[in-house]
Protein backbone atom coordinates (compact mmCIF):
# COMPACT_ATOMS: atom_id res chain seq x y z
CA UNK A 1 0.00 0.00 0.00
CA UNK A 2 1.25 3.16 -1.03
CA UNK A 3 0.78 6.00 2.35
CA UNK A 4 3.03 8.02 1.65
CA UNK A 5 2.22 10.94 4.70
CA UNK A 6 0.65 13.60 2.48
CA UNK A 7 -1.19 16.22 3.77
CA UNK A 8 -3.22 15.46 6.67
CA UNK A 9 -7.28 16.35 5.77
CA UNK A 10 -9.66 18.07 7.50
CA UNK A 11 -12.03 15.17 8.93
CA UNK A 12 -8.97 12.96 9.40
CA UNK A 13 -7.65 16.13 12.01
CA UNK A 14 -11.15 16.47 13.92
CA UNK A 15 -11.08 12.56 14.35
CA UNK A 16 -7.86 13.02 15.59
CA UNK A 17 -9.10 15.84 18.26
CA UNK A 18 -12.15 14.27 19.01
CA UNK A 19 -11.11 10.60 19.38
CA UNK A 20 -7.56 10.45 20.31
CA UNK A 21 -5.52 7.45 19.87
CA UNK A 22 -8.40 5.76 17.49
CA UNK A 23 -6.95 7.03 14.34
CA UNK A 24 -4.50 4.66 13.68
CA UNK A 25 -2.78 5.66 9.85
CA UNK A 26 -4.36 8.01 7.35
CA UNK A 27 -3.85 8.92 3.89
CA UNK A 28 -4.93 10.85 1.15
CA UNK A 29 -3.67 8.92 -1.94
CA UNK A 30 -5.16 10.40 -4.86
CA UNK A 31 -7.57 12.96 -3.05
CA UNK A 32 -9.41 10.04 -1.31
CA UNK A 33 -9.25 11.02 2.20
CA UNK A 34 -8.43 7.97 4.55
CA UNK A 35 -8.28 7.04 7.93
CA UNK A 36 -7.64 3.44 9.49
CA UNK A 37 -9.22 3.24 12.84
CA UNK A 38 -9.47 1.38 16.15
CA UNK A 39 -12.01 -1.14 15.64
CA UNK A 40 -13.49 -0.76 18.97
CA UNK A 41 -13.88 2.60 18.44
CA UNK A 42 -16.18 2.63 15.19
CA UNK A 43 -19.50 2.91 16.44
CA UNK A 44 -18.80 6.01 17.92
CA UNK A 45 -16.67 7.28 14.99
CA UNK A 46 -19.25 6.85 12.20
CA UNK A 47 -22.06 8.30 14.92
CA UNK A 48 -19.67 11.19 14.99
CA UNK A 49 -19.17 11.31 11.52
CA UNK A 50 -22.96 11.35 11.29
CA UNK A 51 -24.20 13.90 12.97
CA UNK A 52 -21.31 16.46 14.05
CA UNK A 53 -21.83 19.53 11.74
CA UNK A 54 -18.30 19.80 10.34
CA UNK A 55 -18.81 16.15 8.93
CA UNK A 56 -22.55 15.50 8.17
CA UNK A 57 -22.48 12.38 6.34
CA UNK A 58 -25.92 11.77 5.71
CA UNK A 59 -25.17 8.62 3.52
CA UNK A 60 -23.43 5.72 3.50
CA UNK A 61 -22.38 4.91 0.49
CA UNK A 62 -20.57 1.62 0.03
CA UNK A 63 -19.54 -0.96 2.67
CA UNK A 64 -16.98 -3.66 1.89
CA UNK A 65 -14.09 -5.84 2.85
CA UNK A 66 -10.31 -6.45 1.62
CA UNK A 67 -8.92 -9.48 2.37
CA UNK A 68 -4.98 -9.36 2.64
CA UNK A 69 -4.17 -13.06 3.21
CA UNK A 70 -0.60 -12.39 3.83
CA UNK A 71 -1.16 -9.67 6.62
CA UNK A 72 -2.26 -9.56 10.23
CA UNK A 73 -4.60 -8.71 11.05
CA UNK A 74 -6.42 -10.01 8.13
CA UNK A 75 -9.42 -8.54 6.88
CA UNK A 76 -10.14 -4.89 6.25
CA UNK A 77 -13.77 -3.36 6.41
CA UNK A 78 -13.95 -0.60 4.54
CA UNK A 79 -17.01 2.17 4.48
CA UNK A 80 -17.15 5.06 2.28
CA UNK A 81 -19.18 7.65 3.64
CA UNK A 82 -20.70 11.19 1.93
CA UNK A 83 -21.43 14.19 2.77
CA UNK A 84 -24.98 15.48 0.73
CA UNK A 85 -25.02 19.26 2.46
CA UNK A 86 -20.94 19.59 2.83
CA UNK A 87 -20.26 17.73 -0.62
CA UNK A 88 -17.49 15.68 0.70
CA UNK A 89 -16.68 12.12 1.16
CA UNK A 90 -14.52 10.06 3.64
CA UNK A 91 -13.01 6.52 3.75
CA UNK A 92 -12.72 4.48 6.86
CA UNK A 93 -11.13 1.69 7.41
CA UNK A 94 -11.12 -0.96 10.22
CA UNK A 95 -8.58 -4.02 10.72
CA UNK A 96 -10.38 -6.97 11.64
CA UNK A 97 -8.26 -10.35 12.16
CA UNK A 98 -9.33 -13.66 11.36
CA UNK A 99 -9.40 -15.66 14.67
CA UNK A 100 -11.64 -13.07 15.61
CA UNK A 101 -13.53 -12.07 12.91
CA UNK A 102 -15.81 -9.68 14.34
CA UNK A 103 -16.70 -5.86 14.53
CA UNK A 104 -19.77 -3.65 15.58
CA UNK A 105 -22.70 -3.19 13.39
CA UNK A 106 -23.24 0.31 12.37
CA UNK A 107 -26.68 -0.45 11.11
CA UNK A 108 -28.97 1.80 13.86
CA UNK A 109 -27.32 4.99 12.13
CA UNK A 110 -27.99 4.56 8.53
CA UNK A 111 -30.76 2.08 6.93
CA UNK A 112 -28.67 0.73 3.78
CA UNK A 113 -26.27 -0.47 5.89
CA UNK A 114 -28.31 -3.35 6.67
CA UNK A 115 -27.99 -5.61 3.15
CA UNK A 116 -24.65 -4.09 2.95
CA UNK A 117 -23.28 -5.74 6.20
CA UNK A 118 -25.39 -8.96 5.11
CA UNK A 119 -23.37 -9.04 1.96
CA UNK A 120 -20.20 -8.51 4.08
CA UNK A 121 -20.85 -11.18 6.02
CA UNK A 122 -22.03 -13.37 3.26
CA UNK A 123 -18.67 -12.56 1.48
CA UNK A 124 -15.86 -12.33 3.80
CA UNK A 125 -17.56 -14.08 6.85
CA UNK A 126 -16.95 -11.07 9.11
CA UNK A 127 -19.40 -11.15 12.09
CA UNK A 128 -21.64 -7.84 12.47
CA UNK A 129 -22.34 -7.80 16.15
CA UNK A 130 -25.81 -6.82 17.13
CA UNK A 131 -26.48 -7.00 13.78
CA UNK A 132 -30.40 -8.08 13.56
CA UNK A 133 -30.40 -10.27 10.76
CA UNK A 134 -27.25 -11.31 9.66
CA UNK A 135 -27.97 -14.03 7.00
CA UNK A 136 -26.57 -15.00 3.78
CA UNK A 137 -27.85 -12.26 0.98
CA UNK A 138 -26.60 -13.38 -2.23
CA UNK A 139 -25.41 -16.54 -1.93
CA UNK A 140 -27.81 -18.77 -0.31
CA UNK A 141 -28.36 -20.63 3.16
CA UNK A 142 -26.74 -24.31 1.80
CA UNK A 143 -23.24 -22.55 0.54
CA UNK A 144 -20.06 -23.21 2.62
CA UNK A 145 -17.60 -21.33 3.26
CA UNK A 146 -16.44 -17.56 2.14
CA UNK A 147 -16.51 -17.37 -1.89
CA UNK A 148 -14.66 -13.38 -1.13
CA UNK A 149 -11.84 -14.88 0.53
CA UNK A 150 -8.69 -15.78 -0.74
CA UNK A 151 -8.07 -18.96 0.19
CA UNK A 152 -11.87 -19.91 -1.49
CA UNK A 153 -10.46 -21.38 -4.70
CA UNK A 154 -12.08 -20.10 -7.99
CA UNK A 155 -13.34 -23.13 -9.23
CA UNK A 156 -14.98 -24.60 -6.33
CA UNK A 157 -18.30 -25.54 -6.84
CA UNK A 158 -21.21 -26.24 -4.76
CA UNK A 159 -24.33 -27.29 -6.42
CA UNK A 160 -27.78 -27.52 -4.85
CA UNK A 161 -28.43 -30.19 -7.06
CA UNK A 162 -26.15 -32.74 -8.59
CA UNK A 163 -25.48 -31.89 -11.88
CA UNK A 164 -26.69 -35.06 -13.95
CA UNK A 165 -23.85 -36.79 -16.75
CA UNK A 166 -24.44 -35.35 -20.39
CA UNK A 167 -25.34 -38.17 -22.20
CA UNK A 168 -28.49 -38.95 -19.34
CA UNK A 169 -29.74 -34.79 -19.67
CA UNK A 170 -29.97 -35.55 -23.99
CA UNK A 171 -30.66 -38.94 -25.99
CA UNK A 172 -27.74 -38.42 -28.69
CA UNK A 173 -28.42 -41.87 -29.47
CA UNK A 174 -25.33 -44.14 -30.77
CA UNK A 175 -22.71 -41.72 -30.58
CA UNK B 1 -48.08 -14.32 -8.88
CA UNK B 2 -47.96 -18.28 -7.61
CA UNK B 3 -50.48 -18.27 -4.26
CA UNK B 4 -48.90 -20.38 -1.12
CA UNK B 5 -51.12 -21.36 1.35
CA UNK B 6 -49.67 -20.76 5.04
CA UNK B 7 -52.15 -23.41 6.65
CA UNK B 8 -49.71 -25.98 7.34
CA UNK B 9 -51.65 -29.33 7.54
CA UNK B 10 -50.83 -32.03 9.81
CA UNK B 11 -50.22 -29.58 12.41
CA UNK B 12 -52.14 -30.42 15.86
CA UNK B 13 -55.55 -28.28 16.16
CA UNK B 14 -54.15 -25.22 18.02
CA UNK B 15 -51.81 -24.13 15.86
CA UNK B 16 -54.07 -24.75 13.21
CA UNK B 17 -56.89 -22.53 15.15
CA UNK B 18 -53.94 -19.77 15.46
CA UNK B 19 -53.64 -19.93 11.75
CA UNK B 20 -57.76 -19.05 11.91
CA UNK B 21 -57.38 -16.35 14.02
CA UNK B 22 -54.66 -14.45 11.69
CA UNK B 23 -56.58 -16.00 8.44
CA UNK B 24 -56.71 -12.74 6.84
CA UNK B 25 -52.74 -12.16 6.45
CA UNK B 26 -51.60 -14.75 3.86
CA UNK B 27 -48.14 -15.33 2.24
CA UNK B 28 -47.36 -15.12 -1.30
CA UNK B 29 -44.39 -15.15 -3.25
CA UNK B 30 -44.16 -13.09 -5.96
CA UNK B 31 -41.22 -13.87 -8.40
CA UNK B 32 -39.02 -15.04 -9.18
CA UNK B 33 -39.76 -15.62 -12.53
CA UNK B 34 -42.75 -13.18 -13.07
CA UNK B 35 -43.61 -11.14 -15.94
CA UNK B 36 -43.87 -7.70 -14.07
CA UNK B 37 -40.27 -8.35 -12.16
CA UNK B 38 -37.73 -6.90 -14.26
CA UNK B 39 -35.14 -9.94 -13.87
CA UNK B 40 -34.99 -12.67 -10.89
CA UNK B 41 -36.03 -11.46 -7.75
CA UNK B 42 -38.25 -12.79 -5.31
CA UNK B 43 -40.84 -10.81 -2.83
CA UNK B 44 -42.12 -12.91 -0.12
CA UNK B 45 -45.19 -10.79 0.98
CA UNK B 46 -47.71 -10.37 3.63
CA UNK B 47 -51.15 -9.26 2.70
CA UNK B 48 -53.96 -8.32 4.69
CA UNK B 49 -56.47 -8.18 2.26
CA UNK B 50 -54.98 -6.45 -0.58
CA UNK B 51 -52.57 -4.20 1.68
CA UNK B 52 -49.39 -5.16 1.96
CA UNK B 53 -48.48 -6.32 5.51
CA UNK B 54 -45.23 -7.26 5.20
CA UNK B 55 -42.23 -8.17 2.53
CA UNK B 56 -38.95 -10.01 2.21
CA UNK B 57 -36.89 -9.79 -0.78
CA UNK B 58 -34.61 -12.23 -1.65
CA UNK B 59 -31.59 -11.74 -3.89
CA UNK B 60 -28.98 -13.27 -5.73
CA UNK B 61 -30.24 -15.43 -8.40
CA UNK B 62 -27.93 -13.46 -11.04
CA UNK B 63 -24.61 -13.52 -8.64
CA UNK B 64 -22.12 -14.30 -10.97
CA UNK B 65 -19.02 -13.53 -8.60
CA UNK B 66 -17.86 -10.38 -10.57
CA UNK B 67 -15.64 -9.37 -7.71
CA UNK B 68 -13.82 -12.67 -7.42
CA UNK B 69 -13.48 -12.90 -11.54
CA UNK B 70 -12.04 -9.73 -11.06
CA UNK B 71 -9.63 -10.43 -8.85
CA UNK B 72 -8.22 -13.71 -10.75
CA UNK B 73 -8.01 -11.29 -13.62
CA UNK B 74 -5.66 -8.85 -14.95
CA UNK B 75 -7.08 -5.28 -14.89
CA UNK B 76 -8.15 -4.54 -18.61
CA UNK B 77 -9.66 -8.09 -18.73
CA UNK B 78 -12.44 -6.61 -16.12
CA UNK B 79 -13.49 -4.41 -18.73
CA UNK B 80 -15.95 -6.73 -20.64
CA UNK B 81 -17.60 -7.98 -17.45
CA UNK B 82 -18.43 -4.35 -16.47
CA UNK B 83 -20.90 -4.26 -19.67
CA UNK B 84 -23.15 -7.08 -17.74
CA UNK B 85 -23.40 -5.12 -14.29
CA UNK B 86 -25.78 -2.72 -16.10
CA UNK B 87 -26.84 -4.41 -19.35
CA UNK B 88 -29.76 -1.39 -20.48
CA UNK B 89 -26.40 0.96 -19.94
CA UNK B 90 -23.64 -0.86 -20.27
CA UNK B 91 -21.46 2.17 -21.88
CA UNK B 92 -21.95 3.73 -18.47
CA UNK B 93 -19.91 1.06 -16.74
CA UNK B 94 -17.08 0.70 -19.03
CA UNK B 95 -16.68 4.11 -18.61
CA UNK B 96 -16.70 4.18 -14.38
CA UNK B 97 -14.29 1.69 -14.68
CA UNK B 98 -11.70 2.88 -17.20
CA UNK B 99 -12.10 6.18 -15.06
CA UNK B 100 -11.48 4.47 -11.58
CA UNK B 101 -8.39 2.69 -13.17
CA UNK B 102 -7.36 5.71 -14.94
CA UNK B 103 -7.61 7.54 -11.28
CA UNK B 104 -5.65 4.25 -9.86
CA UNK B 105 -2.68 5.35 -12.14
CA UNK B 106 -2.81 8.82 -12.29
CA UNK B 107 -3.81 9.65 -15.61
CA UNK B 108 -6.40 11.38 -17.80
CA UNK B 109 -7.68 10.50 -21.09
CA UNK B 110 -6.98 12.71 -23.35
CA UNK B 111 -10.01 15.79 -24.30
CA UNK B 112 -11.53 13.52 -27.62
CA UNK B 113 -11.71 10.94 -25.70
CA UNK B 114 -13.43 12.62 -22.57
CA UNK B 115 -15.82 14.07 -25.00
CA UNK B 116 -16.82 11.31 -26.86
CA UNK B 117 -17.00 9.04 -23.87
CA UNK B 118 -19.52 11.82 -22.26
CA UNK B 119 -21.30 11.33 -25.61
CA UNK B 120 -21.59 7.75 -25.45
CA UNK B 121 -22.06 7.61 -21.89
CA UNK B 122 -25.03 10.30 -22.42
CA UNK B 123 -26.71 8.07 -24.97
CA UNK B 124 -26.40 4.77 -22.69
CA UNK B 125 -28.38 7.30 -20.39
CA UNK B 126 -31.05 7.80 -22.94
CA UNK B 127 -31.36 4.15 -23.78
CA UNK B 128 -31.11 3.38 -20.01
CA UNK B 129 -34.05 5.99 -19.04
CA UNK B 130 -35.82 4.84 -22.00
CA UNK B 131 -36.26 1.11 -21.27
CA UNK B 132 -36.88 1.97 -17.76
CA UNK B 133 -39.76 3.84 -18.81
CA UNK B 134 -40.75 1.94 -21.82
CA UNK B 135 -41.19 -1.21 -19.48
CA UNK B 136 -42.56 0.39 -16.64
CA UNK B 137 -45.53 1.79 -18.62
CA UNK B 138 -46.39 -1.23 -20.24
CA UNK B 139 -46.28 -3.14 -16.70
CA UNK B 140 -49.55 -0.56 -16.27
CA UNK B 141 -50.87 -1.02 -19.45
CA UNK B 142 -49.31 1.35 -21.76
CA UNK B 143 -48.21 -0.86 -24.35
CA UNK B 144 -47.97 1.90 -27.17
CA UNK B 145 -45.49 3.61 -25.23
CA UNK B 146 -43.75 0.62 -24.80
CA UNK B 147 -43.20 -0.36 -28.25
CA UNK B 148 -42.23 3.90 -29.25
CA UNK B 149 -39.47 3.65 -26.52
CA UNK B 150 -38.02 0.91 -27.81
CA UNK B 151 -37.74 1.50 -31.16
CA UNK B 152 -36.42 4.67 -30.68
CA UNK B 153 -33.81 2.97 -27.98
CA UNK B 154 -33.38 1.25 -31.14
CA UNK B 155 -31.73 3.92 -33.42
CA UNK B 156 -29.54 4.64 -30.67
CA UNK B 157 -28.31 1.20 -30.31
CA UNK B 158 -27.75 0.94 -33.68
CA UNK B 159 -25.37 4.59 -33.19
CA UNK B 160 -23.62 2.29 -30.19
CA UNK B 161 -23.18 -0.39 -32.80
CA UNK B 162 -21.51 1.74 -35.40
CA UNK B 163 -19.34 3.13 -32.74
CA UNK B 164 -17.83 0.42 -30.46
CA UNK B 165 -18.98 -2.54 -32.91
CA UNK B 166 -21.71 -4.50 -30.47
CA UNK B 167 -25.11 -2.88 -29.78
CA UNK B 168 -24.87 -4.31 -25.97
CA UNK B 169 -21.42 -5.91 -25.03
CA UNK B 170 -19.64 -3.01 -25.79
CA UNK B 171 -15.89 -3.38 -23.86
CA UNK B 172 -15.26 0.26 -26.05
CA UNK B 173 -12.96 1.86 -23.10
CA UNK B 174 -9.52 1.65 -22.37
CA UNK B 175 -7.44 3.11 -19.55
CA UNK B 176 -6.10 6.13 -20.87
CA UNK B 177 -8.61 6.55 -23.71
CA UNK B 178 -11.08 4.37 -26.27
CA UNK B 179 -10.87 1.73 -28.19
CA UNK B 180 -12.06 3.74 -31.34
CA UNK B 181 -12.63 7.13 -32.48
CA UNK B 182 -16.29 7.75 -33.32
CA UNK B 183 -16.40 6.89 -37.45
CA UNK B 184 -16.77 9.37 -40.22
CA UNK B 185 -20.27 11.42 -40.20
CA UNK B 186 -21.00 10.04 -36.80
CA UNK B 187 -22.10 13.82 -35.32
CA UNK B 188 -24.32 14.21 -38.21
CA UNK B 189 -26.16 10.60 -37.91
CA UNK B 190 -26.32 11.41 -34.44
CA UNK B 191 -27.93 14.75 -34.94
CA UNK B 192 -30.66 12.88 -37.14
CA UNK B 193 -31.11 10.26 -34.55
CA UNK B 194 -31.62 12.80 -32.11
CA UNK B 195 -34.47 14.93 -33.49
CA UNK B 196 -36.55 11.61 -33.91
CA UNK B 197 -36.29 10.68 -30.07
CA UNK B 198 -37.62 14.36 -29.66
CA UNK B 199 -40.29 13.48 -31.71
CA UNK B 200 -40.74 10.12 -29.67
CA UNK B 201 -40.29 12.35 -26.48
CA UNK B 202 -42.76 14.51 -27.33
CA UNK B 203 -45.76 12.35 -28.31
CA UNK B 204 -44.97 9.69 -25.43
CA UNK B 205 -45.04 12.59 -23.03
CA UNK B 206 -48.84 14.17 -24.92
CA UNK B 207 -49.65 10.23 -24.28
CA UNK B 208 -48.55 9.81 -20.74
CA UNK B 209 -47.79 12.63 -18.90
CA UNK B 210 -51.47 13.86 -18.56
CA UNK B 211 -53.32 10.44 -19.19
CA UNK B 212 -55.58 10.04 -16.22
CA UNK B 213 -55.09 6.08 -16.12
CA UNK B 214 -51.40 6.01 -15.87
CA UNK B 215 -51.86 9.04 -13.64
CA UNK B 216 -54.10 6.69 -11.21
CA UNK B 217 -51.29 4.04 -10.82
CA UNK B 218 -48.56 6.27 -10.32
CA UNK B 219 -49.32 9.61 -8.71
CA UNK B 220 -48.88 8.77 -4.52
CA UNK B 221 -47.62 5.19 -4.56
CA UNK B 222 -44.35 4.18 -3.34
CA UNK B 223 -43.29 7.25 -1.65
CA UNK B 224 -40.67 7.34 0.63
CA UNK B 225 -39.59 10.00 3.01
CA UNK B 226 -36.41 12.48 1.93
CA UNK B 227 -34.79 11.29 4.72
CA UNK B 228 -35.60 7.58 4.41
CA UNK B 229 -34.25 8.15 0.97
CA UNK B 230 -30.96 9.43 2.20
CA UNK B 231 -30.58 6.91 4.73
CA UNK B 232 -31.30 4.14 2.11
CA UNK B 233 -27.91 5.26 0.14
CA UNK B 234 -30.75 6.61 -2.71
CA UNK B 235 -28.97 8.02 -5.92
CA UNK B 236 -29.53 8.92 -8.97
CA UNK B 237 -33.47 9.42 -10.58
CA UNK B 238 -35.15 7.88 -7.59
CA UNK B 239 -33.19 10.40 -4.94
CA UNK B 240 -34.01 13.37 -7.23
CA UNK B 241 -37.34 12.78 -7.29
CA UNK B 242 -37.44 13.34 -3.47
CA UNK B 243 -36.11 16.68 -4.69
CA UNK B 244 -32.08 15.93 -3.65
CA UNK B 245 -30.39 17.81 -6.42
CA UNK B 246 -27.53 15.19 -5.90
CA UNK B 247 -25.81 13.99 -9.28
CA UNK B 248 -22.26 12.89 -9.06
CA UNK B 249 -21.62 14.69 -12.25
CA UNK B 250 -22.11 17.54 -10.72
CA UNK B 251 -21.25 16.75 -7.69
CA UNK B 252 -18.16 15.12 -7.66
CA UNK B 253 -17.29 17.10 -11.46
CA UNK B 254 -15.53 14.19 -12.74
CA UNK B 255 -14.80 13.73 -17.18
CA UNK B 256 -15.83 17.02 -18.93
CA UNK B 257 -19.18 17.72 -17.00
CA UNK B 258 -17.80 20.73 -15.63
CA UNK B 259 -17.78 22.07 -19.41
CA UNK B 260 -21.09 21.49 -19.85
CA UNK B 261 -24.33 23.35 -19.41
CA UNK B 262 -27.02 21.11 -18.18
CA UNK B 263 -29.75 21.17 -15.16
CA UNK B 264 -30.65 18.83 -12.52
CA UNK B 265 -34.63 17.82 -12.80
CA UNK B 266 -35.94 17.34 -9.26
CA UNK B 267 -39.23 15.84 -8.34
CA UNK B 268 -41.46 17.06 -4.71
CA UNK B 269 -42.93 14.37 -3.40
CA UNK B 270 -40.98 11.42 -4.20
CA UNK B 271 -43.66 8.65 -5.87
CA UNK B 272 -43.76 6.90 -8.74
CA UNK B 273 -44.93 9.68 -10.77
CA UNK B 274 -41.97 11.94 -9.74
CA UNK B 275 -39.67 9.23 -11.02
CA UNK B 276 -41.66 9.00 -14.06
CA UNK B 277 -41.19 13.08 -14.72
CA UNK B 278 -37.65 13.11 -13.46
CA UNK B 279 -36.37 10.42 -15.80
CA UNK B 280 -38.46 12.50 -18.75
CA UNK B 281 -36.33 15.31 -18.46
CA UNK B 282 -33.44 13.60 -17.91
CA UNK B 283 -33.58 12.19 -21.46
CA UNK B 284 -34.18 15.95 -22.47
CA UNK B 285 -30.94 17.19 -20.62
CA UNK B 286 -29.13 14.43 -22.08
CA UNK B 287 -29.84 15.18 -25.37
CA UNK B 288 -28.91 18.98 -24.99
CA UNK B 289 -25.37 17.58 -23.08
CA UNK B 290 -24.77 15.26 -26.32
CA UNK B 291 -25.18 18.36 -28.32
CA UNK B 292 -23.40 20.71 -26.95
CA UNK B 293 -20.41 18.17 -26.59
CA UNK B 294 -20.87 17.63 -30.22
CA UNK B 295 -20.56 20.85 -30.76
CA UNK B 296 -17.45 21.54 -28.48
CA UNK B 297 -15.84 18.17 -29.69
CA UNK B 298 -12.25 18.98 -30.02
CA UNK B 299 -9.81 17.26 -32.32
CA UNK B 300 -6.72 14.96 -31.59
CA UNK B 301 -5.91 11.53 -30.43
CA UNK B 302 -8.41 9.05 -28.66
CA UNK B 303 -5.66 7.88 -26.27
CA UNK B 304 -2.96 8.96 -24.12
CA UNK B 305 0.92 8.82 -25.74
CA UNK B 306 1.82 6.33 -22.30
CA UNK B 307 3.19 2.14 -23.92
CA UNK B 308 2.59 1.56 -20.39
CA UNK B 309 -0.73 1.96 -20.63
CA UNK B 310 -2.14 1.89 -24.53
CA UNK B 311 -1.52 -0.81 -27.15
CA UNK B 312 0.78 0.96 -30.03
CA UNK B 313 -0.58 1.29 -33.28
CA UNK B 314 -0.78 -1.56 -35.51
CA UNK B 315 1.80 -0.20 -37.43
CA UNK B 316 4.83 0.07 -34.99
CA UNK B 317 3.83 -3.68 -33.58
CA UNK B 318 4.27 -5.27 -37.25
CA UNK B 319 6.79 -2.50 -38.19
CA UNK B 320 9.53 -2.25 -34.97
CA UNK B 321 10.68 -4.28 -31.96
CA UNK B 322 9.66 -1.58 -29.59
CA UNK B 323 6.50 -1.66 -30.57
CA UNK B 324 6.49 -5.22 -30.83
CA UNK B 325 7.66 -5.91 -27.10
CA UNK B 326 5.02 -3.17 -26.01
CA UNK B 327 2.44 -4.87 -27.45
CA UNK B 328 3.36 -7.94 -25.91
CA UNK B 329 3.97 -7.07 -22.53
CA UNK B 330 1.23 -5.49 -22.36
CA UNK B 331 -1.24 -8.62 -23.33
CA UNK B 332 1.26 -11.23 -21.33
CA UNK B 333 2.01 -8.79 -18.31
CA UNK B 334 -1.39 -6.81 -18.28
CA UNK B 335 -1.05 -3.02 -16.97
CA UNK B 336 1.19 -2.65 -13.96
CA UNK B 337 -1.19 -1.01 -11.72
CA UNK B 338 1.07 1.27 -9.14
CA UNK B 339 0.10 0.31 -5.50
CA UNK B 340 -2.75 2.47 -4.15
CA UNK B 341 -6.54 2.38 -3.50
CA UNK B 342 -9.09 4.57 -4.73
CA UNK B 343 -12.73 5.04 -4.66
CA UNK B 344 -14.14 6.97 -8.19
CA UNK B 345 -17.56 7.39 -8.70
CA UNK B 346 -19.75 8.13 -11.46
CA UNK B 347 -23.11 8.55 -12.21
CA UNK B 348 -24.64 5.71 -14.13
CA UNK B 349 -28.37 4.99 -15.65
CA UNK B 350 -29.58 4.29 -11.79
CA UNK B 351 -27.70 6.46 -9.47
CA UNK B 352 -23.94 5.97 -8.44
CA UNK B 353 -21.86 3.69 -9.68
CA UNK B 354 -18.75 3.38 -7.71
CA UNK B 355 -15.86 1.30 -8.46
CA UNK B 356 -13.39 0.92 -5.45
CA UNK B 357 -9.72 -0.77 -6.42
CA UNK B 358 -7.26 -1.64 -4.42
CA UNK B 359 -3.78 -2.90 -5.87
CA UNK B 360 -0.56 -3.67 -4.46
CA UNK B 361 1.12 -2.63 -7.32
CA UNK B 362 1.57 -6.55 -8.80
CA UNK B 363 -0.48 -6.17 -12.03
CA UNK B 364 -3.61 -8.17 -10.86
CA UNK B 365 -6.14 -6.77 -8.42
CA UNK B 366 -6.49 -6.94 -5.37
CA UNK B 367 -9.84 -6.13 -5.04
CA UNK B 368 -12.47 -4.45 -7.33
CA UNK B 369 -15.38 -3.51 -6.22
CA UNK B 370 -18.28 -2.23 -7.60
CA UNK B 371 -20.71 -0.48 -5.29
CA UNK B 372 -24.82 -1.28 -6.74
CA UNK B 373 -27.20 1.40 -7.13
CA UNK B 374 -29.78 -0.97 -7.21
CA UNK B 375 -28.84 -2.83 -3.89
CA UNK B 376 -29.92 0.13 -1.87
CA UNK B 377 -33.51 0.05 -4.06
CA UNK B 378 -34.66 -3.60 -3.54
CA UNK B 379 -33.52 -3.08 0.19
CA UNK B 380 -35.74 -0.31 0.74
CA UNK B 381 -38.90 -2.23 -1.03
CA UNK B 382 -40.69 -3.47 1.87
CA UNK B 383 -40.21 0.19 3.55
CA UNK B 384 -42.02 1.93 0.30
CA UNK B 385 -44.90 -1.00 0.06
CA UNK B 386 -45.57 -1.55 3.40
CA UNK B 387 -49.14 -0.05 3.31
CA UNK B 388 -49.70 0.03 -0.20
CA UNK B 389 -51.94 -2.05 -2.55
CA UNK B 390 -50.35 -5.62 -4.10
CA UNK B 391 -51.11 -4.08 -7.56
CA UNK B 392 -48.95 -0.90 -6.62
CA UNK B 393 -45.98 -3.16 -6.40
CA UNK B 394 -45.94 -3.70 -10.11
CA UNK B 395 -45.56 0.36 -10.68
CA UNK B 396 -43.18 1.05 -7.63
CA UNK B 397 -41.13 -1.99 -9.02
CA UNK B 398 -41.05 -0.59 -12.59
CA UNK B 399 -40.21 2.58 -11.32
CA UNK B 400 -36.99 1.04 -8.82
CA UNK B 401 -35.58 -0.15 -12.43
CA UNK B 402 -34.00 -2.98 -10.88
CA UNK B 403 -31.21 -4.50 -13.32
CA UNK B 404 -29.83 -7.90 -11.93
CA UNK B 405 -26.58 -7.51 -13.50
CA UNK B 406 -25.89 -4.67 -11.58
CA UNK B 407 -27.84 -5.89 -8.35
CA UNK B 408 -26.57 -9.65 -8.11
CA UNK B 409 -23.11 -8.59 -9.72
Amino acid sequence: MSTEQEEIGNLTQLLQEQFPGAVQSYHQHRGDETVLVERSQILPICQFLRDDERSKMEMMIDLTAVDYIKESPRFEVVYHFKSLSLEHRIRVKVRVPEEDCEIDSIHELWLAVDWYERECYDMYGIIFKNHPNLQRILMYSQFEGYPLRKDYPIGRQQPLVEMRPVNERHDYGEL
Amino acid sequence: MEELATENKGQNLESEMEDQADASVMTIEIGPAHPAMHGIVRFTTQIDGEEIVDMIPEIGYLHRGFEKESENSKWIQITPYTDRLNYVSPLLCNIGYSMAVEKLFGVDAPRRAQYTRVIMGEISRITDHLTCLGAAAMEVGAFTFFLWFIKGREYLWELVEEVTGARLTTNWTRFGGNATDIPDGFLGELQERLEKIKDILRECDTLLTRNKIFIDRVKDVGVLSKEDSISFGFTGPMLRACGIPYDVRRSDRYSVYDDLDFEIPVGSVGDCFDRYLVRMEEMWQSISIIEQASDKLPAGPIAIDDRQLVLPDKKQVYGNIEGLIDHFKLVMEGHQAPAGEIYMPTEGGNGEVGFYLVSDGSGEPVKCRVRPPCFNFVSAMPAICKGGYVADIVPIFGSVNMIGGELDR
